[in-house]
């Protein structure tokens, strides 16, 4: 038999601990190289504050969570908790997984507020996010961090069609928090086949009020702005400034090369789709240093005749399902910061052979849009032709 | 011989087919022997001077031909040459 203040004392002789000071000169004041900070400490103390950098796991969790969190077992870690005795214990658990760098921190997080040091507030959640977003929060690569960051983020669907429908379903049902809409059309009986978004009692309503109700009645988290609009050179810039990143699921080729010059003068990312029949593209745009531009991949829009013709359109409506997701998870990847997204990279899907391609896009050095500096783009207004192609 | 897939806004030209074998010692000369046997699906995909038109790429592999050699990019038996043009549904 052993009180726990003998087992406490044992504890604390075989571990190591680190001050509040030396914990924020190692993990806060440099951050190459740097431990894990793990906060152990339950949902209601994490609540009230956490040092910046932490990873909150519950000490109940901890042994469970910590290899996805620190599979190499010689990394550095750093426990804390509100006083130091839970973070004495779990650093001994760790040292008996084999963890060989483990560090408590004393005083806990008490002697760090104490001592004046910076701490953050984490995004409180309700109890209903936190069911809704289960399956996101326990995936490691998400957790309620970056549940937070989709909540937080801002998405232009361009277009409520057969791209827009699909993506706009999974961006909403994922809690990404603020969907703004573009389209100027109502909904169609011939829509029904593919738009998932519409239904046979929204027939002759706009399609970005449709959408709204749609969305909001599978995530009332989400605010979506219907946008009962085209775009052109006079309003892209003002409607584009307030959103993060665009999913572009237009239908014609005016507005995707002024997108693709707009969303470059801006520097915002574009996940871009297109469909015809059996056949789909989707690359990532990120009007980065780096990847190319719609532009790099094809200079100029075809001519009116070039287009295949009006009489020649239709789509599998299963086609802009599969495409429309993959723009989903495109978008998701580059909120979350997580991933490889497709830039650089164009995935083709037959939908006849069920084959995907992937080629290699470059950036080109001397496309005339994006090797300019973003203040020298002008923006196009293409005349409109029909173009279903 | 190599691969040429035909996207399928141009398969009108090729009946339908989603793929052609067809023999050429580089890129531009496979563009010529398709043309000869699919009339009407070169100036597709170049214009007049005979220069890829520049709202169609095409990949040998997975390379796009402008980052090599253009149109004098070499051809093996084999390879699989893909014609990709821009494309703009998305309703």
């Amino acid at each position: 038999m052993a009180t726990f203040n003998e087992v406490l004392s044992r504890v604390k002789a075989d571990i190591r601990e680190l001050s509040v000071d030396e914990t924020k000169a190692r993990v806060l004041d440099n951050r190459s190289d740097s431990p894990v900070l793990v906060d152990v400490r339950e949902r209601d103390e994490y609540e009230q504050g956490f040092i910046p950098h932490a990873e909150w796991i519950p000490r109940g969790f901890l042994e469970l969570k910590i290899e996805d969190l620190v599979a190499d077992r010689s990394r550095e870690v750093v426990i804390y908790c509100a006083g130091g005795v839970r973070s004495a214990l779990a650093a001994r658990s760790l040292v008996e997984m084999g963890y060989e760098r483990v560090y408590s921190m004393a005083g806990g997080f008490r002697a760090w507020k104490n001592a004046g040091h910076a701490f953050e507030r984490p995004r409180v959640m309700s109890a209903e996010q936190i069911k809704r977003y289960s399956r996101h929060i326990m995936l490691p690569e998400v957790g309620e961090v970056g549940q937070g960051k989709l909540l937080d983020a801002k998405v232009l669907c361009l277009g409520a069609g057969g791209l827009g429908s699909p993506s706009a379903l999974y961006l909403a049902a994922a809690g990404v928090g603020t969907i703004g809409i573009v389209d100027d059309d109502v909904v169609d009986e011939s829509n029904l086949q593919r738009q998932v978004l519409h239904n046979i009692e929204r027939l002759g309503m706009p399609k970005v009020e449709s959408a709204r109700k749609t969305l909001q009645a599978l995530n009332p988290d989400v605010n979506v702005i219907p946008i009962e609009d085209r775009l052109d050179s006079s309003n892209i810039m003002d409607i584009l400034a307030n959103y993060d990143l665009v999913v572009d699921g237009a239908d014609n080729f005016p507005t995707r090369y002024l997108l693709n010059d707009a969303a470059l003068k801006l520097k915002k990312p574009v996940v871009h789709a297109s469909i015809f029949r059996f056949e789909g593209q989707v690359t990532t745009f990120m009007a980065d240093d780096e990847g190319p531009c719609y532009r790099c991949l094809y200079p100029d829009p075809p001519p009116p005749g070039m287009a295949p013709s009006c009489q020649e359109a239709g789509v599998l409506g299963v086609l802009p399902g599969m495409i429309g997701t993959l723009q989903a998870n495109e978008a998701l990847k580059i909120i979350l910061g997580v991933g490889k997204t497709l830039s650089g990279r164009l995935l083709v899907l037959d939908a006849l052979g069920t084959k995907f391609r992937t080629m290699k896009l470059r950036r080109d050095p001397d496309c005339r849009v994006c090797s300019k500096q973003p203040e020298d783009i002008e923006l196009i207004d293409y005349e409109a032709f029909c173009s279903i192609g | 011989m190599a691969t040429v897939r035909i996207p399928t806004p141009l398969r009108k030209y090729t009946e339908g087919k989603e793929e052609v074998d067809i023999a050429g010692a580089n890129v531009g000369q496979l563009l010529d022997n398709l043309d000869a046997k699919h009339g009407g699906i070169g100036e597709r995909i170049r214009d007049p001077k005979g220069a890829v038109r520049r709202f169609v790429n095409i990949f040998v592999g997975d390379e796009d031909i402008r980052f090599l050699d253009g149109l004098e990019t070499p051809v093996k038996d084999g390879d699989e040459v893909s014609i990709i043009p821009a494309i703009a549904g998305g309703l």
